[in-house]
């Protein structure tokens, strides 16, 4: 028999409550206190995400201070300027806190953010581990930073090739501390997927069912699989490559049965659907903007939702042609070839989309829509040479040259820091409640967008005249002087369209005119509430009956209530059809999680030097779990 | 924006099980994702059994005894494991309390045994691939094994305190009966692996 039938329970429901008394009620209960502790603890999805935000844009511009150094140095032929030794650590930082610290993470923040408020919830799943994924991943950042500082940067390039990674050739520390800011990287990241998962799973509004998510929500729900079966590739490759250099295991040394091509396939099985990773979400930034800015709903939802799901799952298996040149029996190669062609067909078919619903639409043509188109035109060159250098023989000719530098930067900047920017502009009234100035986002696309095209062009050009890529310096009689001198000073636009960028969103902060809850006229639920969002994002859940609830629901916003005000809990659904099935609780904030992700980093950091770090480590991580997972009496808990 | 509210849900309860509970798919998910990590170790392990020249590299294949010991005892856990969960499903404390006690010490001896099965190997982590592979697919079992333990420990003492009077807790017990059952699983995939691939091969 039950032993709960007979626990009383008193609390205090939302039913019935005026809209200023249910405010005060939602903001006791879910507001992050003030002060150092409260900075610490919060759990609060907003807070966390906005921190994910600035932390990925603060490593961007280390990496693209790293590569401003690099373009001074390749400037002109025989500078001296910078050595080979600390050239290689800046291309290697440079790609890898694009990749690991600044992509990623700032496309699944923007996911942690707004994912719960566009699907009508008032936390994400598992709120501490969403803390502690934030805290694992600066501790993981700062650690290969400082490192760089110290002079033991990562200098084996991003992706970290073994022999030269490997304990006979990786010298120092250096690519102990890349594999290490891994495992924190993809603990963080894989933490989020998880979280994204089960928001999106179980906490959507009543009403949304899959048909109704938004196509912004499906994109980070694909991503976060996507995460969920490519990292733990990378995680288990920066393993093995650790424990060869740590303890003697001989995962790649071939002197004693491992093998060094082991280590592309398992990075790549990671590395290639990383690259979806970043662009599925940056589709889904372009297929929020879109509708917004051309003023009627996305043409052809399912075949973009669709083609989403089939990018995903293609996206796995592509991984050997980074590996063309590597000397692969040829049918092998012929299959990867085929099947890299093949994921430009839902990718093309998105395009079409997109093509269509501007077609039809009326186009408003502000910063955030710009970039959008910005990002359509870019995006094609860059699926262009990747079909290109898909096919085996033109891939074997311009294999680790300045070709294949400009065709992922045509994809990743293109693909994703196009609409990234064009995200920024567009959700930041949301964030901060003020307009950043519409003047200068027009300068920052222009410049962003010249600069790119006259900066990352050429390279194609030095590709096919041979300038091999991770080059400190060149001879002058190579020829490649004045296009390089070209590429460096085009580079200079780019940086001065994101100073306005980064002087915009500061200056918006106080000047910025007031935004108001919707001042877009957007459609999905994230504009229903004030902006900033209050603690509680939706004073009461939400309960949609269309895709578009704030254009086609009419100007009254249907609501449920019933929810419990004097502790925190939410609604849970069925994952299909969306009917409410559970109120559930949703964690108090804790300083628990920030503790267990000093005591995981310690022990992370400290396994660089000794492996018993890892046993020792262990007791103050389980007193750390310990203290997180224990009831401390909360209402909630006596359920 | 106004208001209209269309539905009152003051009835719905506030934990359920299995599907329900976030807390399932969560751990589906890490379950998904430990699990991909495993099937990525065994990937190596046939990769560099298919560049290696013989198998297994220098070494006789692993003794069986301790080995098969652990799986005996994983898969007779399975059914305290699943009484465990329908204890906790119905809410019956004492007995999800028993349960607990039981799983505890079936997540405590196969961890003993382990210690031999890391001697039964005849092979050292740094002595070639083979030996490098075996230690990590054992390694990596182990700190399920050893995490999966403490989940329950902390588990069963909290069950044992004024905080088990609660539903959530026998939610959380029955995702952690759900989260042993991988457990096992991936040890009876592993076993084959270890244990009888170097056998069947020569």
């Amino acid at each position: 028999m039950s032993v709960l039938k007979s626990s009383p329970i008193y609390d205090l429901r939302d039913t019935g409550l005026t809209d200023s008394a249910l405010d005060r009620f939602l903001t006791e209960t879910w507001k992050t206190p003030s002060g150092l502790y409260g900075w610490l603890a919060t759990v609060d999805h907003k807070i966390i995400g906005r921190r994910y935000i600035i932390t990925a844009f603060f490593f961007f511009i280390l990496a693209g201070l790293s590569a401003a150094a690099m373009r001074l140095q390749l400037a002109v032929p025989d500078n001296k300027l910078i050595g080979p030794d600390l050239y290689n650590q800046l291309f290697t930082m440079h790609g890898t806190t694009m990749m690991f610290l600044f992509a990623v993470p700032i496309m699944e923040a923007f996911a942690v953010y707004l994912v719960p408020l566009m699907i009508g919830t008032r936390n994400i799943a598992f709120p501490r581990l969403n803390a502690f994924s934030y805290w694992v991943y600066l501790l993981g950042g700062l650690m290969i930073w400082i490192a760089f500082a110290l002079n033991s940067g990562a200098d084996a390039g991003w992706f970290s090739y073994v022999p030269l990674a490997g304990p006979e050739y990786g010298i120092g520390k250096r690519s102990d501390f890349w594999a290490q800011m891994i495992t924190f990287t993809e603990v963080a990241g894989l933490a989020v997927a998880v979280e994204i998962i089960a928001t999106v799973f179980k906490q959507r509004a009543p009403g949304m069912t899959l048909d109704r998510i938004p196509i912004f929500v499906w994109s980070m729900l694909i991503m976060a699989f996507v995460v969920l079966f490519a990292m733990p590739a990378v995680m288990m490759a920066s393993t093995m490559l650790i424990l060869d250099r740590l303890v003697g295991t001989q995962f790649f040394n071939p002197a004693e049965g491992g093998d060094a091509l082991l280590w592309q396939h398992l990075f790549w099985f990671f590395g290639h659907p990383e690259v979806y990773i970043i662009f599925i979400p940056a589709t889904g930034f372009v297929s929020a903007i879109l509708p917004t800015f051309v003023r009627r709903p996305m043409f052809g939802h399912l075949a973009i939702v669709m083609s989403l799901i089939s990018i995903g799952i293609l996206s796995f298996g592509l991984w050997v042609h980074h590996m063309f040149a590597t000397g692969l029996p040829q049918m092998g190669e012929s299959f990867f070839t085929a099947s890299s062609m093949m994921i430009a067909i839902p990718s093309g078919l998105q395009i079409f989309c997109w093509i269509a619903t501007i077609w039809a639409g009326r186009p408003i043509f502000k910063t955030p829509f710009l970039f959008v188109l910005g990002f359509i035109v870019t995006f094609v060159i860059g699926g262009l040479t990747g079909v290109m250098v898909a096919s085996v023989p033109l891939d074997l000719q311009v294999h680790d040259t300045y070709f294949v530098v400009a065709h992922f930067h045509y994809v990743l900047v293109g693909g994703a820091v196009f609409p990234l920017l064009g995200a920024v502009h567009y959700w930041y009234p949301k964030v901060t409640g003020r307009m950043m100035s519409e003047t200068m986002g027009r300068w920052t696309f222009g410049l962003v967008f010249i600069g790119f095209n006259a900066t990352f062009f050429p390279m194609h050009l030095l590709g096919l005249r041979g300038m091999p890529r991770r080059i400190y310096t060149y001879p002058a009689a190579s020829e490649w002087g004045t296009t390089n001198l070209l590429v460096s000073a085009a580079s200079l636009l780019i940086i001065a369209g994101l100073v306005i960028f980064f002087f915009n969103i500061v200056l918006s902060l106080f000047r910025g005119e007031s935004a108001g809850s919707n001042p877009w006229n957007a459609p999905t639920l994230e504009w229903a509430m004030q902006s900033p969002p209050p603690p509680y994002n939706f004073l009461r859940i939400p309960a949609v009956s269309h895709r578009e609830p704030l254009w086609f629901d009419g100007s009254v916003l249907n609501v449920v209530c019933g929810l419990r005000v004097d502790t925190r809990e939410l609604l849970t659904s069925t994952v299909a059809d969306a009917v409410p099935e559970l109120r559930e609780p949703s964690v108090r904030n804790s300083i628990w999680p920030f503790l267990s992700a000093l005591a995981v980093g310690a022990a992370f950091l400290a396994s660089i030097f000794t492996p018993w770090a890892v046993v020792w480590g262990g007791v103050p991580i389980a007193i750390g779990l310990i203290g997180w997972f224990w009831p401390k009496g909360d209402p909630e808990d006596k359920e | 924006m106004k208001q209209r509210t269309i539905a009152d849900l003051s009835n719905l309860p506030t934990y359920g099980f299995g599907a329900q509970s976030p807390m399932w798919w969560g751990t589906l998910a890490f379950i998904s994702l430990e699990a991909t990590g495993f099937a990525l170790a065994v990937g190596t392990y046939f990769y560099l059994e298919f560049v290696a020249s013989g198998w297994p590299i220098a070494a006789p294949a692993p003794d069986l005894g301790a080995g098969t010991l652990v799986l005996i005892l994983l898969v007779a856990s399975v059914l305290p494991n699943h009484l465990t969960d329908r204890w906790a499903k119905n809410q019956e404390l004492r007995k999800t309390r028993l349960g607990l006690l039981l799983m505890s010490i079936f997540g405590l001896l196969p961890l003993i045994i382990r210690i031999w099965e890391f001697r039964a190997l005849h092979v050292s982590w740094d002595q070639n691939a083979y030996g490098s592979i075996l230690w990590l697919l054992l390694g990596l079992h182990t700190f399920h094994l050893l995490t999966d333990l403490g989940d329950t420990l902390v588990l069963t003492a909290l069950m044992f305190t004024r905080h088990g009077r609660s539903g959530r807790r026998f939610s959380d017990v029955s995702d952690n009966a759900f989260y042993w059952d991988f457990v096992v699983a991936s040890w009876v995939v592993l076993y084959l692996v270890i244990y009888i691939f170097p056998r069947w091969s020569a």
